[in-house]
């Protein structure tokens, strides 16, 4: 399967990208248009440098960096449990799930395992960062190709998953809640029954956006077709998460990579689709977000109990050694190769982050498209500009 | 706990790394058999390529593999064919020289960042220098992942682009190069992706200072240093307070503690 990309036409996609500097010459009938770095389906500060033949871009160039806040190089400068607080940061909306990997890599190294119920917990905080990210996605989607209410229902039903993460973490959008070896806290009273509640809102919002967006004639005119990723070109771009998922690829970090967290005791199926177009980017997260709703109903009934925190010493000081974590995050995959040279800071941390890989098929993406349409296949790879520039 | 069990389990692993399994102590018994997947990817990394490995380790279940210089280029072809690894991590680097102390070894100044040691080690599967280009791949049929290094130049670091194969590697190698100054051959525009262009300098080598530091002391080391002597520093505070604006309090506000003090004074 993987020898049939087209490596010619890549190549020839990589000589019209370095043409395409933003100071570049212009011929006749051609027009650079300057999409951002302010624009509503960016997410951030993203500039897109399209060169135009009427209505169909030519050549994408994204510039990116706006917003690089160069965390590889702070990682160096802190201690193991600071840095939780900068990686929250890299996707600001599901930060929760940032710092899983991170606490892992660093569990993985000291040899300390984070107790059953820690895990658990861990899990449905996961999910639930996932459940709120894609549930502002799915109403903020319609936004993109003109249809304005369903980014208020996406913005209202996520709120309900934002308190529930503020009531268990106290932040509604940096919790730093992990800790090395465990949680900071257990949940509070009551909550376990909030949740369950929650998800059955969460149920009722996918089956509204599924009539009001995923329904829609217009919508479905928008997307259908529109945006085409080949699985085999995505995966070698590194485009990964629900967007490979919608070209067909079935691979799940949390079924198929090496176990971490509750995953490998959960029940729960993982979403494809064939088309690869925006249309099925949107499907698949729809999907995804009932699927977590089950696995987050599946964590509550199976709550371990028990301490929420492993014994580790006051001042943490990972062993020497290099680890490397990747999990399924909302965005797709995001992993730490993180080095230690047994001090109470890491050596090296190398960020992988998911947004980077999927926007940077973008040039070859946006090729030959509408204008028009590079936005709906902007917001239909869904990415935050955090995660791109770290 | 921890702390006393990690260093023996390093060791062991060190020892079975080398492969060379010495039996004298029941100690590095877990590592012998090691994972299928590691053997079948080595085996075909073998068949294709001979000569290419110099040494691989087994961290935590994930296989590292490191290559000759030469290799690289086509080790890519080799990974996205023979290995199945059609999936593309990520490429970097790594600075392994040892980072030196903000403001230097004397200077006091920045204690909150943590110390390092001030010797070159190397990680997994070693390094014949300061500069290594490391890079992950997993294959989304097989579920296996594999990282590459493989070591370059400390003066002219150079090594082959990856673009050919995965064109994903475009921006992790621009990155590369504006972050640690390792060249890629091949790449078709190498140049500046997070940084402004005709930035000076690769942030991510250990010796290029992380200036934040530099022009302003750590607000963490401010405060820290403050507390033990905080009687003492109010005490001195609180007749500079007043002095500062003499003329006016003494006048407008006599009932006041501090204006009183200054009126004696006088």
């Amino acid at each position: 399967m993987p020898s049939a990309p087209d490596f010619e036409l890549e190549r020839s996609a990589m000589r019209h990208l370095a043409d395409a500097q933003i100071n570049v010459e212009l011929d006749t009938g051609d027009m650079i248009l300057n999409l951002g770095p302010q624009h509503p389906a960016t997410h951030g500060t993203l500039r897109l440098v399209v060169r135009l033949d009427g209505e169909r871009v030519l050549a994408a160039d994204p510039v990116i960096g706006y917003m690089h806040r160069g965390y590889e190089k702070l990682t160096e400068f802190r201690t193991y449990p600071q840095v939780t607080t900068l990686i929250n940061r890299i996707d600001w909306l599901s930060s929760f799930a940032n710092e899983v990997p991170f606490v892992h890599a660093a569990e993985t190294l000291m040899e300390v395992a984070a107790p059953p119920r820690a895990q658990a917990i861990r899990t449905i905080l996961t999910e639930l960062s996932r459940i709120s990210t894609f549930i502002l996605f799915l109403g903020e989607m319609g936004l993109q190709v003109g249809a304005l209410t369903p980014a208020f229902y996406g913005f209202r039903d996520r709120e309900h998953v934002l308190n529930l993460i503020e009531g268990a973490t106290g932040g509604r959008f940096h919790p730093n809640f992990n800790r090395i070896g465990g949680l900071k806290d257990d949940l509070p009273w009551g909550w376990v029954s909030e949740t369950r509640q929650v998800m059955r809102m969460m149920l009722d919002s996918c089956d509204q956006f599924e009539d009001l967006v995923a329904g829609n004639e217009i919508f479905l005119q928008r997307t259908k077709g529109i945006g085409v990723i080949p699985g085999e070109i995505g995966a070698a771009y590194g485009v990964s998460g629900s967007n490979l998922r919608a070209s067909g690829v079935d691979w799940d970090l949390r079924r198929d990579g090496p176990p971490y967290l509750s995953y490998p005791e959960l029940d729960f199926k993982v979403w494809t689709h064939p088309d690869g177009d925006s249309f099925s980017r949107y499907w698949v997260r729809l999907q995804e977000t009932r699927e977590s709703v089950r696995m987050v109903l599946q964590l509550l009934d199976g709550l371990p109990a028990g301490p929420v925190m492993a014994k580790v010493p006051r001042i943490i000081k990972v062993p020497e050694g290099e680890a490397w974590v990747e999990v399924e995050n909302p965005l797709g995959q995001m992993g730490y190769y993180v080095i230690s040279k047994g001090a109470t800071g890491p050596f090296r941390v190398k960020i992988r982050s998911a947004s980077f890989s999927n926007v940077s098929i973008l040039p070859w993406l946006l090729r030959g498209v509408y204008v028009p349409d590079v936005v709906t296949i902007l917001a239909s790879l869904y990415f935050i500009l955090g995660d791109i520039d770290r | 706990m921890p702390d006393d069990e990690t260093p023996e389990a390093n060791e062991g692993e060190e020892v079975a790394a080398e492969a060379s399994a010495p039996t004298d102590s029941p100690e590095p018994e877990p590592e012998p058999e090691p994972d299928p997947r590691h053997v079948e990817l080595l085996a075909r990394l073998e068949r294709a390529l001979p000569d290419a490995v110099i040494e691989h380790a087994d961290v935590y279940g994930d296989l590292v593999i490191r290559v000759t210089n030469e290799s690289w280029g086509p080790l890519a072809g080799v990974a996205r064919t023979e290995l199945e690894c059609d999936f593309l991590s990520f490429v970097s680097a790594i600075d392994w020289s040892p980072a030196p102390r903000e403001g230097g070894d004397d200077a006091g100044g920045d204690t909150s960042s943590p110390v390092q040691p001030t010797e070159m080690t190397f990680g997994a599967a070693g390094s014949a220098g300061r500069f290594q280009v490391f890079a992950h791949v997993q294959s989304t049929a097989k579920h296996w992942g594999v990282t590459f290094k493989v070591d370059v130049d400390d003066a002219q670091p150079l090594v082959a682009s990856w673009v050919p194969v995965y064109p994903g590697a475009d921006w992790h190698e621009r990155e590369t190069w504006e972050m640690f100054g390792v060249r890629f051959d091949g790449h078709p525009s190498l140049r500046q992706l997070y940084l402004p262009a005709g930035f000076e300098g690769h942030p991510l080598r250990k010796d290029f200072p992380l200036l934040a530091r530099s022009v302003k002391p750590w607000p963490g080391l401010v405060d820290v240093e403050a507390m033990p002597e905080e009687p003492s520093a109010s005490e001195e505070a609180m007749p500079e307070e007043p002095s500062a604006s003499e003329a006016t309090q003494a006048e407008e506000s006599p009932a006041e503690p501090a204006g009183i003090t200054e009126g004696g004074d006088e």
